[in-house]
């Protein structure tokens, strides 16, 4: 259906909307904003109120226009801009956040749900219309008596106003919070029904307002469609007032409404805006990066086949080639940054839960946002949401400690939480740090004795106690708590960082806070990769992760009984794992002394070296996934294809065998099935 | 997943085998392309197949039972490569350039085999196929849907369901003869 097409836009729209609404609040509450900033929030707040019209999105559309009127006076300055204010129209935004899910997923927020927000924004509003010190949203009786005891109003729009997606109607809601309103339908221009142009507007109004409000009181109300209406506002003779007056103060009565004043209006239309982006199936895109991916594997061919051919056959070809490379990585990179995102989409979601968790804990939590500008691949952006949610939820709930506690620490009552992103190289790294109480390693190391995951005996350092709080089934919250300790505990985070190629790691210091460290690729699709050759084969060895590669001299390789073999290298001992034992290839070279080692970084930063036959260079890899029609490997990380065609493995660093807390080389095993003859 | 073994009378299983599982995968009855292991002849459902090509040298899979040669690339799909004879309980292939591999599709899944060579194309009917007895082929009868016996010899139907559902098995070489 084109309108549930519509309607989906309208949602993704919004969801932006809110994001670049909640990016205005976060600059309002540091106190860095200008001008354009509540500017930008209206206009937000507005977008999101005029679709949810179209979209008879009622309760959308009033809480957005209870945040509107607030903000037009915030913009006015007519009201100064407080932490309160701030506070409400975050917590507004939450509510307008929940009821377009709420919406979206069709069954829509309970009932008066926001009921007691509007109410708020209503007061916050009215108190700077009525005097400053009142804060009831019953309209005020003049305070001089002096005024008219009520206003004679006649109103026709204009089409350009239902254009505009104004809508009439919350013009009469907000009369009537005035004061007690009747309401005349002026129907004399409506056409007969089949000529009816759905875009025209044919209705007029007349309102009795009967309050003595201000004349800029009614004439504010009005204020967005004067341009756009013929409006006439008359003091009502004293006479007729006098009946108002028996009337409830301050209740606007519903019976005096007429139906909506937008049946007759059929369709509204947004002013265009012009087209600064251009929305794409996530699916297009890849099929794009997929047919770069067999360009760039095609072009490794030509390059190889190229270099067969003696120079003087073809003299243009070299150079032919070279631009060939170049303008194919560029648009690689075109391509791929089509994938690319800021992080800001998944850190802009982090603000509110901070302010709920902290709410629900009764901690007084900061939340510092830096980078959010940093991109990365969507696929990425789209994962790290439950991650982080959890590493914050963490922060605030064991790391953070309370007001009172932090005091008597010589710390500040506010705790502070950091949520960072920074582009390292080829890397993206995303910091999430508090300044608590660090991790209790007493206690840590205490629960994992008592869950048989540490030898009692054992000695542990500081970073391997840490390190300890990364297995499966550990969590170390005293008592289940509601908001973080539900056994699904920081494994969980490890393993969906390494499924994004990612590696994790933890800094603490006790009393002074927990610093994580996420380092993820800058995409998923293709990485710089070392070509090794290990007999007959050749791997790929992510580029990131190597630290060097050496040819050892025999020396310095030392037998260690149970540990296999380590390589001394400038005081230092590093484990070496030869490949060929690893993945059993037969006609590989098996004197260390003869082969290259390739000294790489496993997930917890420790190094080991990877014995290698030769290095045979390096190049940019397309990662094609062997899920579909074979299964994963262990040890590897997909597959890609070489130049020449040959398919590679690509070596998964982490996957090949190394425990994340032990040091010691398990002893390899050679494969236990003999090897087919290749040729 | 496991195949149940037809039931001994012909045409009741054809019918049968047109069950939930689709047409290009199995069934009893239809065209097959014969292929040959040393003296033994093979059919593979020709609905299967999508091409057949020369063998070429393979990467190998770490860790992968004996039977998978490793993976090619064919047209910039990476597509692993079963060695019939071996999968079939015979010692490995010696493989030549004479040697083929027949590219089949199952479900979403492509994979190769490699046989000695394609012989043959043949229309078999449903009342020609005979069931697999429990013992006295060479092969894991659940390999098998069924037998074809031929003026020049035997033709033994591949079960391609679960010849190519090796994901299970591949973590825990050799294979298990399932019956």
């Amino acid at each position: 259906m084109m309108f549930d097409h519509l309607r989906d836009t309208y949602f993704e729209e919004s969801a932006e909307l809110l994001e670049s609404a909640y990016a205005q609040l976060a600059l309002l509450a540091e106190g860095t904003h200008d001008a354009d900033t509540v500017h930008a929030l209206f206009r937000a707040v507005h977008s999101i109120k005029g679709g949810g019209g179209a979209f008879g999105l009622d309760r959308v559309v009033g809480l957005a226009h209870a945040m509107e009127t607030l903000l037009d006076l915030l913009r006015e300055g007519e009201l100064a801009m407080e932490p309160p204010l701030i506070a409400l129209l975050l917590r507004g935004a939450d509510a307008l956040a929940d009821l377009l899910t709420a919406e979206r997923g069709g069954e829509g927020a309970p009932q008066g749900f926001e009921d007691n927000l509007v109410a708020a924004f209503h007061q916050a509003a009215g108190s700077a219309r009525t005097s400053p010190a009142s804060i009831d949203t019953a309209p005020a009786p003049p305070a001089g008596g002096g005024g008219a005891s009520g206003w004679q109003i006649s109103f026709r729009p204009h089409p350009a106003l239902l254009r505009n997606a104004n809508e009439p109607l919350l013009l009469v809601r907000e009369l009537a919070r005035l004061g007690p309103l009747t309401v005349k339908v002026d129907a004399a221009a409506l056409p007969a029904l089949e000529c009816i142009e759905p875009e025209d507007a044919y209705l007029g109004w007349s309102f009795t307002l009967q309050a003595g409000v201000d004349r800029t009181a009614v004439e504010e109300v009005f204020e967005f469609v004067a341009d756009d209406c013929d409006l006439v506002i008359e003091p009502m003779e004293p006479a007729s007032g006098g009946v108002a007056r028996d009337e409830p103060a301050g209740g606007s009565s519903p019976a005096a409404f007429p139906g909506s004043p937008s049946e007759a209006v059929a369709a509204r239309h947004e002013t265009p805006a012009p087209a600064a982006s251009v929305r794409v199936d996530v699916a297009k895109i890849d099929r794009l990066v997929n047919l770069v991916g067999e360009l760039v594997i095609n072009q490794a061919m030509l390059v190889q086949l190229g270099s067969t051919l003696p120079p003087s056959l073809c003299p243009g070809l070299v150079g032919g080639l070279e631009t060939l490379s170049q303008h194919l990585r560029e648009l690689q990179e075109g391509v791929m940054a089509i994938r690319t995102q800021p992080v800001r989409s998944v850190f802009s979601r982090m603000p509110r839960l901070v302010r709920e968790l902290s709410g629900q804990l009764g901690k007084d939590v900061r939340l510092v946002i830096t980078g959010e500008a940093t991109e990365i691949d969507k696929t990425v952006v789209e994962r790290l949401a439950d991650p982080l949610t959890h590493l914050l939820r963490n922060a605030l709930d064991h790391g953070i400690e309370p007001s009172a506690e932090r005091q008597t620490a010589g710390k500040s009552g506010q705790g502070t939480v950091c949520l960072g992103a920074e582009q390292r190289g080829g890397r993206i790294v995303i910091e999430v740090s508090d300044d608590g109480r660090g991790i209790d390693r007493a206690r840590v190391l205490a629960r994992a004795r008592e869950r048989g995951l540490v030898a009692p005996d054992a000695v542990l350092g500081d970073a391997e106690t840490d390190e300890l709080i990364f297995l499966p089934s550990f969590s170390t919250a005293a008592e289940v708590s509601a908001v973080s300790g539900r056994g699904v505990g920081m494994d969980v985070v490890r393993r969906d960082i390494q499924a994004l190629g990612g590696r994790i790691a933890v800094e603490s210091r006790h009393g002074a806070g927990s610093r994580f460290l996420l380092s993820l690729p800058l995409t998923l699709a293709v990485l710089d990769g070392l070509v090794v050759s290990v007999g007959r084969q050749a791997y790929i060895v992510p580029i990131a992760a190597i630290v060097e590669s050496l040819r050892p001299r025999s020396g310095d390789i030392h037998a260690l009984v149970g540990h296999g073999e380590m390589l001394a290298i400038r005081g230092a001992y590093i484990p070496l794992l030869p490949l060929h034992r690893c993945f059993g290839i037969p006609d590989a070279e098996r004197d260390p002394a003869r082969g290259i080692v390739v000294i790489v970084e496993t997930d917890s930063d420790r190094q080991i070296g990877l014995l290698v036959d030769d290095l045979v260079g390096q190049q940019q890899v397309v990662v094609k996934s062997l899920d579909a029609n074979y299964g994963p490997i262990p040890g590897t990380g997909g597959a890609t294809i070489l130049g020449d065609g040959r398919v590679a493995l690509i070596l998964d660093i982490p996957g090949l065998g190394y425990g994340a807390q032990s040091s010691s080389v398990p002893a390899p095993t050679p494969a236990s099935q003999p090897q087919p003859a290749l040729h | 997943m496991h195949l149940s073994l037809p039931p001994p009378n012909g045409p009741a299983h054809g019918s049968a085998m047109a069950g939930p599982l689709s047409a290009g995968t199995l069934g009893a009855a239809g065209q097959f392309i014969t292929c040959a292991l040393d003296a033994a002849e093979y059919g593979i459902d020709i609905m299967a197949v999508r091409e057949i090509k020369g063998w070429s040298e393979t990467t190998v899979i770490p860790h992968a039972p004996a039977w998978i040669r490793g993976v090619i690339n064919l047209r910039g799909v990476i597509v692993p490569i079963l060695d019939l004879r071996a999968r079939f309980g015979m010692p490995l292939t010696v493989t030549t350039p004479m040697h083929v591999v027949v590219i089949i599709q199952c479900g979403a899944r492509t994979t190769g085999l490699l046989v000695d060579a394609v012989s043959d194309i043949i229309s078999v009917g449903p009342e020609e196929v005979r069931p697999v007895p429990e013992v006295g082929t060479g092969a894991p009868a659940s390999l098998l849907t069924g037998l074809v016996p031929l003026e020049r010899g035997m033709v033994a139907l591949v079960s391609l369901e679960s010849l190519l559902n090796f994901t299970n098995e591949v973590a825990v070489p050799p294979p298990e003869l399932q019956s």
